[in-house]
């Protein structure tokens, strides 16, 4: 067998340095492991391949995979990703980077970051952004955490029924283990219930809600009156949002909001089976201090020169321990980056095209749906944008599965039995078509 | 490494756009009602793309990464990110695949999960893995959730406290309090070790267990794991295995077989996937075969974890093959005594023992204080290695030390780079010696030199809008 291409290790090395640390073998490294605890014996792995074996055993496994035109979102949108983006990610400079702890070395890093929190501070209209999170389901479970430790003994959540399923669950089974109640908003019109909430709150335990900005339906909700009754309690508003979207729709600090999450995936990453992707939060002043995860901040260096550092970090565990904000240590950067190249390049202007031919096409795909006569409206006066939930006729498997014959990923059930579609700018108006044409011939 | 002080909303000028979309052959949809939309376009940059392509390559290149130089970076893993498993991610038939389509559709992926899952058991002798954790720290966090819902599930309900070593990573404590345990710290013996007779009075029955890593964070083996273990499971608790330190044990020791009931590995650290800056990283947890049952009620991120980056850490093992794991422990392991080796007569080495991965020394022999001139720091050591083009080691971690300069090379170093390390670091203690205000000062070549960090805590600006 030969060496592996990453061990630059030939056997005078390997010598030499044993003789230096004084001990006859690699095995000797190894004399204070008890013996009975050193594995014995081939380890149940495959044999090594060669580079261009993985590349070949890869390619087989992707083509596995089914490869369909998505009509499909649901919390992960298949938005377009301009070349510059991976070009750019994939830079090693920013690839192969540690956490950027040593500035000096690392303003590359720090200053997209900066950038990064600069954008999500101008699309959600709060004041203070970290340097990103895991995903949106997990940011959100962080601003339940943080709506506990900013409200004094209160100790219950409110999540809104509206939310995506996957963010309701990630936020229980935090809730869970860290001890939060949750109280459930309901949702029966397709849009947060304002009364619910009212009713909810004036009992007098509630440390905040989290509500959708855009819903699990598509629908873009009304917050009008959510901020005060909140506040009324010194109740906490949690906005759950799309970024993409926020281009056009109105804003968590429009709405009074005291913090926004959400997934960032929709803002030039590629869906890949789930991740990795990014969660943002971003939220007022007054928060800055509860907030978890790491932070960068402007400063100045000893030639008076701008420069960047991790800042705030009496809040994280690497100094705090178990009384740190969050046990949250890395954040998404890369994928932060990813984000901060794609607002780059989509400025204000292109990030409301992206909104505007999502919707155009969104409204058109469901008008000529309907036009079937196979679908119900469920929410027919709502609002929306690039996604809409229908409820079918008849059972959707058949269809669903005619869709996938045809190269289309659409259609998909949702726990109230509805359908649900989603139209991005990467779908033509040929392709819309020909879904329509399936589910007429269905 | 050149200086560039531009910011992004800096090159903006109104008018100009990056991007190319296709024209809109939608009819128009109605626009939505006025009390929804926001008032004024948000504050992004207008900007080229000739002028985003330059703007991000100049910030690149003020930063250094494992491709630029060596970072012996004690408890972080900083090995080469092959190549071949940034094609294996990119591919379109992975990057393309949406979280939602049933398994008939995601045959591929699900192969290369299962796959993992073995290997992974394989390497660690652990039962089963979930993929879901996107970080080392959601992973211990996923890992103490199982913790709980195994003695939830027997009717324990008492046991809400975890014990976790003084020289513990920071995650482990912080991790326990948002599980909802509290955290009761063990001591360490002088010799690195956890004190034995220290952890016996802390176990009763509301303890749910206790979390390890091992080798700790000195890089000491736990030569009383068998012990430790035993103690815990006597009195009902179960064995947290920090797999942040697992590169040493690569093909040669598995947690599983040293007692540990739940573990998490870092794909990022241990299985060579990049750390991007910062993350994206991937924490799955192991579980021993009688936590199965304890996993499927756990839902901590939103899809399926972090599918790249599993990608990208089984390509990686398939590359090792049963047949290099071995080296991977060895070679890192050689490495890490022999710099100790090399340098334990001008930095203070406070425990002798051979070590693993890593060790940690306890500042230098001669600082170079003398009357009116404090003498060099760790941080001062830190700083000015950056001068020399090496990325500083772990600095004042762990805590049991005041000094602390924690070292681990890979086994992706070649004895050359270690060497010239080596040099340097010797130098770095001789100027020491000679004039320690060298080292105050330091960096003195990199693009900026030390900031100021009280001010950015005090006076936060923390975006663009606020300068």
């Amino acid at each position: 067998m030969a060496q592996c291409a990453y061990f630059p290790h030939t056997d005078a090395d390997v010598q030499a340095m044993l003789d230096k640390v004084g001990v006859k073998s690699l095995d000797d490294l190894y004399g204070d492991v008890p013996k009975e605890f050193l594995k014995r014996g081939a380890y149940a792995l495959p044999d090594a391949l060669s580079e261009q074996e993985i590349r070949d055993y890869f390619h087989e496994l992707e083509q596995m995979n089914a490869s369909l035109k998505v009509f499909v979102g649901a919390g992960a949108y298949d938005h377009y990703t301009p070349a510059v983006i991976p070009y750019i990610t994939q830079r090693s400079e920013f690839l192969t980077a540690y956490t950027p702890y040593q500035c000096e070395i690392s303003q590359g890093t720090l200053r997209y970051i900066f950038e990064y929190q600069s954008m999500l501070c101008a699309l959600t209209g709060l004041d203070i952004c970290n340097a990103s999170m895991y995903d949106g389901p997990t940011a959100a479970a962080e601003a339940m955490k943080m709506a506990i430790a900013c409200t004094k003994k209160k100790t219950r959540v409110l999540l809104s029924r509206a939310l995506l399923p996957h963010v309701i669950k990630v936020v229980e089974t935090y809730a869970k283990f860290h001890g939060v109640e949750l109280g459930y908003l309901p949702a029966g019109d397709g849009q947060t219930s304002l009364e619910a909430l009212q009713a909810e709150v004036r009992k007098g335990d509630v440390a905040g809600a989290i509500v959708p900005s855009v819903n699990r339906y598509g629908i873009v909700e009304d917050h009008a009156g959510f901020a005060d009754a909140l506040h009324a309690q010194k109740a906490l508003l949690v906005e759950y949002c799309d970024p993409s979207t926020l281009a056009v729709v109105r804003t968590p600090a429009e709405w009074d909001a005291d913090i926004a999450v959400g997934e960032a995936q929709s803002l030039g990453l590629p869906l890949c089976y789930g991740g990795p992707y990014v969660g943002f939060m971003t939220v007022k002043k007054d928060y800055m201090r509860k907030m978890p995860g790491r932070i960068v901040g402007q400063t100045v260096d000893k030639e008076g020169r701008r420069v960047f550092v991790l800042t705030l970090q009496a809040r994280e565990q690497h100094i705090k321990r178990e009384k740190a904000t969050s046990n949250i240590c890395s954040n998404e950067s890369l994928m932060a980056l990813w984000v901060t190249v794609y607002l780059s390049l989509m400025g204000p202007e292109g990030l409301k095209e992206v909104n505007r031919i999502s919707a155009d096409g969104a409204h058109y795909l469901k008008a000529q749906l309907l036009a079937t006569g196979q679908f119900e409206d469920v929410f027919p006066d709502k609002p929306f944008l690039k996604e809409f939930v229908l409820k079918p006729k008849k059972f959707p498997g058949l269809l669903q599965k005619k869709l996938e014959e045809a190269g289309f990923f659409a259609a998909l059930d949702t726990e109230e039995g509805y359908v649900s579609f989603c139209v991005t700018e990467k779908r033509t108006k040929e392709e819309t078509d020909q879904l329509v044409k399936i589910v007429k011939e269905g | 490494m050149k200086y560039y002080d531009k910011l992004i909303f800096e090159l903006s000028k109104k008018g100009r756009v990056g991007y190319s979309l296709p024209v809109n052959r939608f009819p128009a949809a109605p626009e939505l009602p006025h009390e929804l939309q926001r008032a004024a376009a948000p504050a992004l940059p207008e900007v080229s793309e000739p002028d985003v392509v330059r703007h991000y390559t100049n910030l690149s290149q003020m930063n250094f990464g494992v491709d630029t130089g060596f970072y012996p970076l004690g408890s972080c893993t900083m090995k080469y990110n092959p190549k071949i498993n940034e094609e294996v991610a990119a591919l379109p038939g992975f990057a393309g695949l949406h979280p939602l389509m049933h398994a008939g559709l995601t045959k591929g992926a699900l192969k290369v999960y299962q796959e993992m899952n073995k290997a992974l058991a394989a390497i660690t002798g652990m039962y089963t893995f979930t993929f879901d954790p996107c970080a080392g720290a959601h992973g211990e966090l996923t890992g103490l959730m199982i913790m709980r819902q195994y003695h939830m599930n027997r009717g324990d309900l008492k046991r809400t406290r975890v014990i976790v070593p003084d020289s513990a990573h920071g995650t482990n404590p912080a991790s326990a309090a948002v599980c909802g345990l509290e955290v009761v710290e063990v001591k360490s013996l002088s010799n690195g070790r956890v004190d034995v007779e220290a952890l016996k009075p802390l176990l009763d029955d509301t303890v749910a267990g206790m979390m390890m890593t091992n080798p700790n964070t000195l890089g000491l083996f736990e030569t009383e794991i068998k012990t430790i273990a035993a103690l815990v499971h006597e009195a009902g608790g179960l064995m947290y295995y920090d797999g942040a330190n697992m590169n040493p044990l690569m093909g040669v020791v598995r947690p599983g077989d040293m007692g540990f009931d739940i573990m998490h590995l870092n794909l990022h650290k241990t299985f060579s996937t990049p750390h991007g800056g910062g993350g994206p990283g991937s924490g799955p947890v192991g579980v021993a075969r009688h936590l199965e049952d304890c996993i499927p009620d756990l839902r901590v991120s939103g899809f399926h974890g972090n599918f790249g980056v599993i990608l990208r850490a089984y390509a990686y093992i398939l590359m090792l093959g049963k047949d290099h794991l071995k080296k991977v422990g060895q070679y890192s392991v050689l490495s890490a005594n022999y710099i100790k080796e090399s340098l334990k007569d001008v930095y203070k080495l406070p425990i002798p023992d051979v070590c693993k991965h890593e060790f940690v020394f306890d500042g230098l022999v001669n600082d170079g204080a003398r009357e009116g001139v404090p003498g060099a720091t760790t941080l001062d050591v830190a700083k000015r290695l950056l001068d020399y083009g090496f990325h500083a080691p772990t600095i004042y971690f762990p805590l049991l030390f005041h000094q602390a300069l924690m070292i681990e090379p890979t086994e992706t170093e070649s004895k050359e780079t270690i060497d010239a390390f080596i040099e340097v670091m010797r130098k770095i203690a001789a100027e020491a010696a000679e004039d320690p205000m060298l080292l105050h000062e330091a960096p003195h070549c990199t693009p900026i030199s030390r900031p100021d960090e009280t001010t950015a805590a005090r006076n936060p600006i923390l975006k663009y809008q606020d300068a």
